[in-house]
């Protein structure tokens, strides 16, 4: 009976992995067909107070249009159908940390128009340029992680931490 | 309007493929938080986060099968630019919690204040940037 358990946490985590594995490909599909990996495109969307470019409006849109009534969906069920439970964020704090983290990562992405998703995914194709952003991004997510530089504040954090996980307040 | 067809659909596949991440895993997509669990190699989530990873990198060669040319990328900033864009996407996300997937598309589906005011400060933000650039460099 043991063994019959194992093997059924073995296959659940075998389809975990292979669910990870498509909803990152048909994100990254989503972001190669939206124009969303494309910097100068981004920074037309940004570019409000001159030649403004409307399309990454839609991207959003229909992700979110998508996602929304998908959230409120999938939040109905008790559990998730590969996992034990559904893991989401617990912290409702709009602080300095989210607020300043936000702004940065702002800045960075007006200055070269990538963000994490399309930066990423732009690896495949798009050469050296985007290695390097993406190289420098994995030093400052690591200069955050590890280093003194991103302690300041986390002990708030991990104090957020210990609300109850589990189905979300709303849905 | 046509040229907005192919942002509106590709939004729509973010949007689902961040709704079947919470269905069958129970895990929100915030590319930036992925991304860092794949660094830290905690001992649980670690190969499902390489896996989403993996799959975003596939997206861009699927689309090449799918539509025939690569997707257009056109990277204006210079190496230095790039460098110092780079770190402050990295630290910034990690910092306030998630980016344009978490924040954007995950944060907001879930109607999270939170994540409503991570957005409206990204985004001004990213406004306030380009604009500045502008006023600098014309």
């Amino acid at each position: 009976m043991t063994g019959g358990a194992g093997a059924r946490t073995g296959a659940l985590a075998a389809a975990r992995l292979l669910a990870a594995l498509a909803a990152g490909a048909l994100f990254g599909f989503g972001l190669s067909l939206s124009g969303m990996v494309d910097p100068t495109r981004v920074r037309g969307f940004l570019d409000v107070t001159g030649d403004w470019d409307p399309t990454l409006a839609f991207v959003l849109a229909g992700a979110v249009g998508a996602a929304l009534p998908g959230y409120r969906l999938v939040l109905r069920r008790r559990r998730p159908l590969l996992a034990e439970r559904f893991d989401l964020p617990t912290s409702r704090r709009i602080d300095g940390r989210l607020i300043g983290g936000s702004a940065l990562f702002g800045v960075g992405w007006g200055l070269a128009g990538f963000c994490p998703g399309p930066a990423v995914t732009a690896l495949s194709f798009a050469g050296m340029p985007a290695l390097l952003f993406v190289l420098a991004m994995l030093a400052g997510m690591m200069l955050h992680d590890r280093t003194a530089l991103g302690r300041l504040g986390t002990s708030r954090e991990s104090a957020s931490r210990g609300e109850a996980t589990g189905r979300p307040g709303r849905t | 309007m046509e040229s907005y067809l192919p942002a509106l659909a590709g939004g729509l596949m973010i949007g689902l493929a961040v709704t079947l991440l919470l269905l069958l895993n129970g895990r929100i997509a915030g590319v930036s938080g992925l991304v860092a669990g794949v660094l830290r190699r905690p001992a649980g989530p670690w190969p499902v986060n390489a896996a989403f990873v993996a799959g975003l990198l596939a997206g861009a060669p699927l689309f090449l099968l799918a539509a025939g040319h690569w997707p257009a990328v056109r990277i204006e900033a210079s190496s230095g630019l790039l460098v110092a864009a780079g770190l402050l996407v990295g630290y910034g996300t990690r910092l306030g919690s998630g980016c344009t997937s978490g924040h954007g598309v995950a944060g907001l589906a879930r109607l999270s204040p939170r994540s409503l005011a991570a957005v409206l400060t990204f985004l001004a933000a990213g406004v306030a940037t380009v604009a500045l650039q502008h006023l600098v460099a014309p």
